[in-house]
């Protein structure tokens, strides 16, 4: 069983009576292992770190799943919509969709927003470094929130400036003619599409805020990894979407 | 359970749907009155009748609630199912419950956000002045009120997308469930356990690609309704093969007729007579003619409908002694199988022949050329009455129910020796080392494995 060091065969012949289980580390990034899945192998009744970590990442990544198809559906309809249409009384087919020229501002967010998907991951990776943990977990300091905190803190400022700059963009349309409150489609779908990531990624930034809160007031080194590794994951995501959804609204109008 | 809370808020969260939902029969126009398909642009625009103001406002902040809470308990149940198995607990060793529970959760988790994408657009286009379903040119009352090239058909699309899986989800969990009891009861293990729980997930997956069958009438391309026709008519090859497993445990089997197996048997049943008319709906030929008939109600009120409830009653009556400590009267359960299995049938049986007759749902009363119909007068008053004592055979449930919680008899140990880990005395068990259904009959007397029990099993 790779990826940590509780979970060997030793281990479980050696029945850890479930005390002081170590946190969870991997000398690779991830922090997690893939073999969740050899339930032949796996001990009685003891939930360690390392269990506790992938409940959380499993209850993410569910959710997330669940959001993906949203977003499917909301772009699925982007598609449909843009090629309904009618017959007018010459038997044309008129077609009401108004391309919008997507404000250039996006561009520069969409690359804030992957940068701040890197100091993310540089931020998680802090917390499964192993020596670090091995120090935290002893209760010798605290050198891996010293090392992550600095990183979350960037990610929440290029999440705040992704915010801001889509607003920008959005007062940009509005003095451009597509407003919301219009008979455009195409705008219909702009601001649903920015407005709906948008909230998706405010709930990001109250994540971040809180896992950066948690850094320093979770007592146990294994819920200050779950708190960041789930926020990371779900930074991620969104980060994913938003290249798909911007691709969608720069190229597909 | 994974997430205990997020279970809990789920439930909340459903509570507050329904409330916000029954809410809409106490306020000025009273509740939405386009139907649980709630097609646009009727369900869109408040002038197209009472209740499609604030009533229907109403309907799709519920429906928005209960996407949520159904959302966050497909969650839980699939890191539940995933993460928190017990030691030795192998796919091949899940009771046939927790597969149901399992392709229930993995659709509920891709369709009700979908469902909750469509609401959202919905309600744009009933407040924000968005067209995402309004045609143009649209008429109510001679008034013309669409602005945008809106389709309506789309919604067709994103709806059923949700509303067909949306009904296996009611009966997916009463399969597994079915699986289990009929196996307990007939003290049997069960045949093909893998082929079994594979049926399942394919029904699932096949579920997710079979929607339009819904609209063959609703003028959508019919070379897409072939296709939708064929993925239709391939359900039909996962269900017999559960329909097959089950008649092959009973067949034979040494049936032991209480209470929770006669609902299982039910369940059987109805999921036979309601699913054998399947495949006639999803030939667009025939549906054209039988689309929006009775035939179409008696198919889903059977096959999804009742065997579902059916499952949920043979759910309470095995798992009632666990919550309760106290058995259910035999007697009176047995008597509410009785009536109801009847009164499910003379509901819903005749409303094939009223289907083939051409006669049409969603109407409170038929005029004109449809007044061709006095001929099915006796069978729409069977109908009815049979309905009547349908209901009134579920007041014998709840009192028994209430009753037996106070007066029943004392539930002995795991009273229905079953297997399965819920029935374990928690302080006992350790690793799982054999599957859900070890129960063998012999000539002397019967013999089961349970799983918690670790004991060196006799070769």
């Amino acid at each position: 069983m790779p990826a940590t060091f509780t979970r060997n065969p030793a281990e479980i012949e050696r029945k850890d009576p479930g005390t002081g289980g170590k946190p969870p580390l991997d000398r690779r990034p991830t922090g997690g292992g893939g073999d969740g899945e050899n339930w032949g192998d796996h001990s009685d009744g003891h939930h360690g770190p390392r269990e506790l970590l992938i409940r959380y990442r499993l209850g993410v990544i569910f959710a997330l799943a669940g959001d993906l198809m949203f977003f499917v559906a909301l772009v699925s309809a982007f598609f449909v919509r843009q090629s309904t249409g009618h017959f007018d009384v010459h038997d044309n087919y008129i077609n009401d969709w108004r391309p919008l020229a997507v404000p250039t501002i996006l561009w520069l967010n969409t690359a804030v927003l992957i940068l701040s998907g890197v100091t993310m991951e540089m931020a998680r990776r802090q917390l499964f470094r192993e020596i670090d943990v091995m120090e935290e977990w002893l209760g010798m300091g605290r050198p891996a929130v010293k090392r992550a905190a600095p990183w979350l803190g960037a990610t929440l400022a290029l999440g705040l400036m992704f915010l801001d700059g889509q607003w920008i963009a959005w007062v940009q349309l509005t003095h451009e003619g597509f407003r919301f409150m219009s008979t455009d489609p195409s705008s219909h779908f702009f601001y649903l599409i920015t407005g709906i990531h948008g909230l998706h990624l405010v709930f990001g930034i109250f994540a971040l805020a809180g896992a950066l809160i948690g850094l320093f007031t979770l007592k146990k080194i294994e819920y200050r990894q779950v708190a960041v590794d789930c926020t990371a994951w779900y930074w991620h995501t969104m980060g994913l979407f938003w290249v798909f959804l911007f691709v969608l609204l720069e190229f597909f109008q | 359970m994974a997430f205990p809370r997020i279970n809990a808020a789920s439930f909340w969260v459903s509570v507050v749907a329904f409330l916000v939902l029954i809410s809409g029969a106490h306020i000025k126009g009273g509740s939405a009155i386009s139907g649980w398909a709630s097609y646009p642009p009727l369900s869109a625009l408040p002038a197209a009748g009472p209740g499609q103001g604030l009533g229907m406002d109403l309907w799709l902040i519920s429906i928005g609630f209960f996407c949520i809470a159904s959302w966050l308990s497909a969650v839980n149940m699939l890191a539940t199912i995933l993460g928190e198995r017990r030691a030795g607990m192998t796919w091949s060793r899940m009771p046939m419950t927790v597969w149901g529970w399992l392709v229930t959760s993995i659709l509920s988790l891709l369709i009700f956000a979908v469902l909750l994408a469509t609401a959202i657009l919905l309600f744009s286009d009933r407040h924000f002045g968005s067209s995402f379903f309004i045609p143009m040119g649209d008429m109510i009352d001679g008034r013309i009120v669409g602005h945008g090239d809106g389709s309506p058909l789309l919604w067709l699309h994103l709806f059923w997308f949700f509303g067909h899986p949306g009904t296996y989800l009611a009966v997916l969990p009463g399969m597994g469930l079915a699986t289990s009891l009929f196996a307990n009861f007939t003290r049997r293990r069960v045949p093909g356990y893998r082929v079994m729980a594979g049926g399942m997930v394919a029904i699932g997956g096949l579920g997710l690609v079979v929607w339009g069958h819904h609209m063959f009438v609703s003028g959508m391309n019919p070379w897409a309704g072939t296709a939708f026709a064929l993925t239709t008519m391939a359900i039909a090859v996962p269900s017999t093969i559960e329909v097959i497993g089950w008649l092959a445990m009973l067949w034979g089997g040494g049936l032991r007729l209480k209470t929770p197996m006669l609902f299982a048997l039910g369940f059987l049943s109805f999921f036979i007579v309601g699913g054998l008319t399947g495949p006639i709906l999803a030939q667009p030929a025939l549906d054209s003619y039988l689309h929006n008939t009775f035939f179409v109600v008696a198919h889903f009120h059977l096959v999804m409908g009742m065997a579902g409830v059916f499952a949920v009653f043979a759910g309470v009556y095995y798992w009632y002694p666990l919550m309760t400590g106290r058995m259910m009267s035999e007697t009176l359960g047995k008597l509410h199988f009785w009536i109801s299995v009847v009164g499910v049938y003379g509901t819903f049986l005749p409303m094939y022949f009223a289907g083939l007759a051409g006669e049409p749902r969603h109407y409170d009363r038929l005029a004109g050329p449809a007044t061709s119909f006095p001929t099915l007068i006796p069978l729409e008053r069977g109908i009815t009455y049979s309905g009547i004592v349908l209901a009134a055979a579920q007041l014998i449930f709840i009192w028994n129910v209430f009753a037996s919680a106070r007066r029943g008899r004392v539930a002995e140990e795991n009273p229905w020796q079953a297997s399965t880990l819920e029935w374990a005395n928690v302080a006992e068990y350790g690793r799982i080392e054999n599957g859900p259904y070890e129960y063998e009959l012999q000539s002397g007397g019967e013999r089961f494995h349970p799983q918690w029990e670790t004991a060196a099993k006799e070769e």
